[in-house]
């Protein structure tokens, strides 16, 4: 009866598989809705999450893009030509993100910037692998959106502008170890997530380069909320400084938790501890001596920070995020590509990519490494009193 | 020897919240034989009861509590009736998914209504206040938990002890038919002690916004896992078990975040119960037969 029975499943599955190949090919792309370009200028395609679950990703990001684009226009364009964006919304999600690719390889675009997560960059790599077009992905920072996990290879027509998740624990350390002056520290960490156990790797190996010691390496999971077994215990080895890589629903608590306890030591963290919870949860007071890595402030003082910062304010009227900074250093990026390959031609594009070196972003200087993942610089920030403050700029 | 103490302070506080939790499971099984699996839910219903008191209404930490008892006790009751009481001469497992059903509609209405984000329970409802004794640090709110779960544990007993609606709960649990002949009304029995329960369940929610300063939905999952694990690690069914199965729990849990690893904490605590039920099936206080509630 199951061999029957699977029989019959396995002719379902074939009938739906079939189905929902010719489902995909009816399911043709979105009609264009941008004006028809003109023939000398280039274009260029955003593909961007502007609505659904992560749309202010996506608007954040698209609004910086296409201030980049207004500029470069602006100054005469690239290659005496100006650059045409065709906006395209993938609705945040990872087959939309596809479709929304197919189309705008059809509108002969030179690169796509876009889409801002991991999964939607992810849909939408075969499509552009196959058309040869490079993606330059504003923000997507898991490990695999450039590289392929079972080869091993570096997607070819796939880059980023962002640093990857357990970069940021390089940062730290460097910070902790340059800036701070730590001799050792503690490594209490969020081990139910990737994001928390390769932020750990990476600063574990960067301390111990610098001369650190690692005095002991604990480990919470999400949900968890009683933190002072081990916190009594990270109190008895009295280290300089611990780094807390998690978000912010335990590290709040867990930062209460250790400055009830009497632990004065600085503790540094991720980009995952940026959210107004953690004053209301911890407090102004405990989060004192307390440091998390970002790829970006608004508050910077560089000069070309400052004066995009001013710009975004004049043309969108509120303050560029991270995502603004990236979806304008993807555009930057991409017309350095340009000039190096001194052709619009999306294949010399990726060649030319590939081998940026010290390229000056909005979110820091920036060398396209084999993987091609930025070796660039993070920002710092400080909790001064319940306020987020940079504190400086980490160039590794 | 300091960190010793501090350890044990913690594992008393985190064991008091475990315990208060564990008496509503053990409590509610010595009677219906049922694993209340909402049990969990309801301490978060009284944990957003409490904050809402807090916050709308600016009451204080002792009425929030109070109010969330009550409101948590009432739901007890309602749960029973709606959920349970239907069930009562169906298999033992219909009850347990009912209580299962029961939880995640307790979780997921929250969230309909409140939102799946956490709420930080305000800094206002509780000050807290670091005592610094010979370099052990010890907070009024470990105080607070530690005395109020152990107030509430007093007057339980007292209850079932020394009280009419004790005497009948007990006779209710020994033998549900015998008690009905003795005039003894099953079903108001039932729904007090879903009351009582419930109301314990619902102090220990206030608990853990004070002790942990945020709430969320989904938060009755772990600490209602591990205080059924508690109960039953004290013999589920009997009160003195609970108790004492909940501090157990805590302590162990801190020792060995404290003096093994952290990243084994809830491996070791597991095993430590799977060893103790491997040895004694009834649990610590467990009998053969005896007195049950």
């Amino acid at each position: 009866m199951s061999s029957k029975n699977n029989r019959k499943m396995a002719i379902l599955i074939i009938m739906m598989f079939m189905f929902s190949i010719v489902a995909g090919c009816g399911q043709k792309a979105p009609t264009s809705e941008q004006p028809a370009p003109a023939a000398a200028a280039i274009n260029v395609g955003i593909n961007a999450e502007l609505s659904g679950g992560v749309a202010s990703y996506g608007t954040n990001a698209k609004d910086g893009a296409l201030l980049a684009i207004e500029q470069i226009n602006a100054a005469g364009g690239v290659l005496g030509k100006q650059l045409n964006p065709i906006v395209r919304d993938c609705k945040s999600l990872a087959d939309e993100a596809m479709s929304v690719s197919a189309a705008l390889a059809g509108d002969k675009i030179v690169a796509q910037i876009g889409p801002l997560t991991s999964g939607n960059v992810a849909g939408s790599t075969p499509v552009m692998t196959e058309n040869k077009i490079p993606l330059i992905a504003p923000a997507a920072t898991a490990a695999n959106v450039t590289v392929d996990e079972k080869t091993g290879l570096t997607r070819d027509y796939i880059f980023r502008v962002c640093f990857i998740d357990p970069f940021q624990g390089t940062l730290m350390a460097q910070f902790a170890a340059d800036n701070l002056k730590v001799k050792n520290a503690v490594i209490y960490g969020d081990t139910s997530s990737d994001y928390g156990k390769g932020l750990a790797e990476y600063f574990k190996k960067t301390f111990t380069e610098k001369g650190g010691t690692i005095l002991a390496t604990e480990g919470f999971v999400k949900n968890d909320r009683d933190f002072r077994a081990t916190l009594t215990k990270i109190k008895g080895l009295n280290p300089e400084f611990i780094y807390v890589p998690g978000y912010y629903e335990e590290v709040a608590p867990l930062i209460k938790q250790a400055r009830e306890l009497g632990i004065t030591a600085a503790i540094g963290g991720p980009d995952g501890w940026d959210s107004p919870d953690m004053v209301a949860v911890a407090g102004a007071s405990a989060l004192n001596k307390t440091y998390f890595t970002n790829h970006y402030s608004s508050q910077d003082t560089d000069p070309k920070v400052v004066a995009f910062v001013q710009a975004f304010k004049a043309k969108y009227n509120k303050e560029p995020d991270a995502f603004a900074a990236l979806g304008y250093d993807s555009v930057q990026i991409m017309v350095q590509g340009i000039k190096d390959a001194q052709a619009a031609d999306p294949v010399k594009l990726a060649g030319a990519l590939s081998k940026i070196k010290n390229f000056e972003g909005i979110t820091g200087k920036m060398s396209i490494d084999a993987s091609h993942n930025p070796v660039k610089a993070g920002v710092i920030i400080e909790f001064k009193d319940g306020k987020q403050v940079m504190n400086s700029r980490i160039q590794p | 020897m300091l960190e010793l103490i501090q350890q044990l302070v913690n594992g008393l506080s985190l064991g008091a919240i475990y315990a208060l939790i564990a008496l509503g499971y053990t409590m509610v099984y010595g009677i219906i034989k049922l694993i209340n699996f909402a049990h969990g839910d309801v301490m978060m219903v009284g944990a957003f009861v409490g904050y809402f008191s807090v916050t709308l209404l600016g009451t204080n930490i002792l009425v929030a509590m109070l109010a969330a008892m009550a409101v948590c006790a009432f739901l007890g009751v309602i749960i029973e009736k709606v959920a349970y009481r239907p069930l009562r001469n169906a298999t033992r497992i219909a009850s347990l998914i009912t209580a299962i059903g029961v939880s995640f509609l307790l979780e997921y209405l929250t969230i309909f209504l409140i939102g799946p984000n956490q709420k930080v329970f305000p800094a206002s409802a509780f000050t807290v206040k670091a005592y610094d004794i010979a370099g052990l640090s010890i907070l009024n709110k470990d105080v607070f938990v530690f005395v109020s779960a152990l107030v509430l544990m007093v007057i339980l007993q007292y209850i079932i002890k020394y009280t009419k609606t004790g005497k009948a709960m007990r006779a209710v649990s020994l033998d549900m038919e015998a008690a009905v002949l003795m005039g003894i009304s099953v079903d108001k029995t039932i729904s007090m002690t879903f009351a009582i329960g419930s109301a314990l369940a619902a102090a220990a929610g206030v608990m853990v916004g004070v002790y942990y300063n945020t709430i969320n939905p989904l938060m009755g999952i772990i600490p209602g896992l591990k205080a059924f694990v508690a109960a039953v690690l004290g013999g589920i069914g009997i009160i003195p078990g609970a108790m004492v199965g909940g501090f157990v729990m805590g302590l162990l849990e801190t020792m060995v975040s404290g003096y093994g690893n952290s990243l084994y904490r809830d491996a070791v605590a597991f095993g430590v119960l799977i060893l103790i039920l491997l040895i004694k099936p009834t649990g610590i206080f467990g009998k053969d037969s005896g007195e049950k509630v």
